[in-house]
């Protein structure tokens, strides 16, 4: 039974049809990579997974859950968290902070106990202190735990990022472009950093990613979207070799 | 000695501008809309405990609870059924200019239902005058309830924004809607807690307002609201002790002008002194840098 399953996934914007036909079948535990030329799609696809754009056909499931056209609150909730493509923390908030207001979902209590800080509010205030701070570590991120988010540098919001989406508990973390603007060193840091995300905290991983140094370097299956369709699916070296997918991005 | 006593009236005024002024800019820092019928919220209050204590003859203090209650579910309801439906709308016009309509909305119900004719307010507080230098400065028990109040409710509104998780989830979503939806922060809920705690900042406002200045009208709380919105601006708006501080300053402006210019100048005043400091710093006095892009 494969983690996420989409079906004839469809959007279009007035005349464009943005994404057509698309389908991908995900396992649990699976590195997979969404790759394509530039405006084929693959963000849109991201937002169509994630409710932020509503799909005009198709059926997307989770775990055999059907979230098709589900809130974003609810799809949040049944197990899917991301990342943006230009990174979009929370940047007034410290670093922690940004952490704990993804740890919100899973921690409850009612906004009059917080007001009185009755007992119950110290408790679960400190357990997700705990939370945060240890999915801070392992990022390496705990010794800035009181700065401000916009003031780390960039490779290190990267990280940030993706701290705050796991802290959200999810089953599915999609990356959209993890790499982007990190020098080759930051790269290859961050490749490692994906892998030991998936590893420990056995997570199915989808990203978008353009360099091709990281998508061949930890990708276990490719999909390439070209014109907001399917171009061809398979094992991460049979796609890169396929001269289709060396002719879209290289022309011919 | 008159000096000092002037500047204590001032307090007294700028304490009830800043209670309204933290409520303005609440709801502004985090839903990013400027509720221009907070003001009318405020004349609710005050109905609501003038009520309760003429008609239905409870106790002062209680009738002030009954005054939040009525003023918190009043923000949820004006929140869900005029601005949520134009939360994404293409113009943020729309919400501004229906937050206008909702300001006569209740001034006009108000009057259809109170009448014009002002009604004497009973002030709800009960503590005698402060005597100081041998009865040369005297300090009204409302003006210390005042002020005292005000501190208060900027202390606990600064603590529940910082350290308790509906807070937390408040600055997230001032940021980033979208992405505070996608990390499971209920956006509606949190914009409506927002609207409740600000209405019911209100209803205190409203009560000190008329304990202070006892009459009451539907008319009441038009003038201190955009007072109280311009003391927000001036402090900085979106922040809490800048609201604070421009409450206080405003106050003192005001009553001061009032007392040595003259009375009828005051307002013109009050808003020169707006114009002057917008001039020197747009953001106010607090306010956040504006961050120039390269």
């Amino acid at each position: 039974m494969a983690l996420l399953e989409v079906q004839n996934l469809g959007i279009s914007f007035g005349g464009l049809r943005a994404v057509d036909d698309f389908n991908l079948k995900i396992e649990k535990g699976q590195l997979y990579g969404l790759i394509g030329p530039n405006g084929a799609g693959k963000t849109t696809v991201f937002n169509l997974l994630t409710g932020v754009y509503k799909p005009g056909m198709g059926i997307i499931k989770l775990d055999d859950q059907d979230i098709t056209s589900k809130k974003n609150i609810e799809i949040n909730e049944a197990g899917i968290a991301r990342t943006f493509q230009n990174i979009r923390l929370f940047k007034e908030l410290s670093v922690i902070d940004n952490v704990k207001v993804g740890l919100h979902n899973q921690y409850h209590y009612s906004t009059v106990t917080g007001i009185l800080r009755l007992p119950k509010y110290k408790k679960i205030e400190k357990e997700m202190e705990e939370k945060a701070l240890s999915l801070l570590e392992v990022f390496d991120l705990d010794k800035e735990k009181d700065t401000l988010a916009s003031n780390l540098p960039y490779g290190k919001q990267r990280k940030l990022e993706i701290a705050r989406a796991l802290a959200t508990n999810p089953k599915l973390l999609l990356l959209d472009e993890p790499a982007a603007g990190m020098n080759p060193n930051e790269t290859k840091e961050l490749m490692d950093t994906i892998r030991f995300v998936r590893d420990k905290f056995e997570m199915t991983i989808l990203l978008i990613e353009h360099d091709m140094k990281l998508v061949s370097g930890i990708c276990e299956r490719l999909t390439v979207l070209n014109f907001g369709r399917v171009l061809c699916e398979g094992p991460t070296s049979e796609v890169l070799n396929n001269p289709e997918v060396i002719k879209a991005y290289l022309g011919e | 000695m008159k000096f000092i006593s002037f500047l204590i009236d001032g307090i007294n005024l700028g304490s009830v501008y800043a209670v309204i002024a933290l409520g303005y800019t609440m709801v502004y820092g985090i839903a990013k809309m400027l509720n221009f019928a907070h003001g009318d919220v405020i004349m609710v209050g005050g109905f609501a405990s003038f009520f309760a204590t003429s008609a239905m003859g409870v106790n002062p203090l209680v009738s002030v609870l009954i005054a939040m209650v009525v003023c918190t579910i009043l923000g949820i309801v004006i929140e869900e059924l005029a601005y949520r439906p134009l939360r994404n709308a293409a113009s943020s016009l729309a919400v501004l200019i229906t937050a206008i309509g909702v300001s006569y909305f209740l001034q006009n119900t108000a009057l259809l239902i109170f009448g014009s004719a002002p009604k004497q307010f009973n002030s709800v507080v009960n503590i005698p005058m402060l005597m100081l230098f041998d009865g040369r400065i005297k300090i009204s028990g409302e003006t210390m309830v005042t002020v005292i109040s005000c501190i208060i409710i900027m202390v606990c509104l600064t603590l529940f924004i910082h350290k308790t998780k509906s807070g937390q989830a408040m600055l997230a979503v001032s940021e980033d809607k979208g992405a505070a939806k996608l990390m499971g922060i209920n956006v509606n809920f949190t914009i409506g807690l927002t609207f409740a705690i600000g209405s019911g900042l209100a209803a205190i406002a409203g009560v000190l307002l008329c304990s202070t200045y006892p009459t009451l009208s539907p008319y009441t709380g038009s003038m201190p609201g955009i007072k109280a919105f311009v003391a927000a601006v001036f402090g900085g708006i979106g922040s809490i002790p800048g609201a604070f501080i421009g409450g206080l300053l405003l106050g003192i402006i005001e009553i001061l002008s009032k007392a040595y210019i003259s009375s009828q100048l005051s307002d013109a005043i009050v808003f020169g002194v707006l114009i002057l400091v917008l001039m020197i710093k747009p953001t106010g006095i607090l306010g956040k840098k504006l961050q120039e892009k390269v």
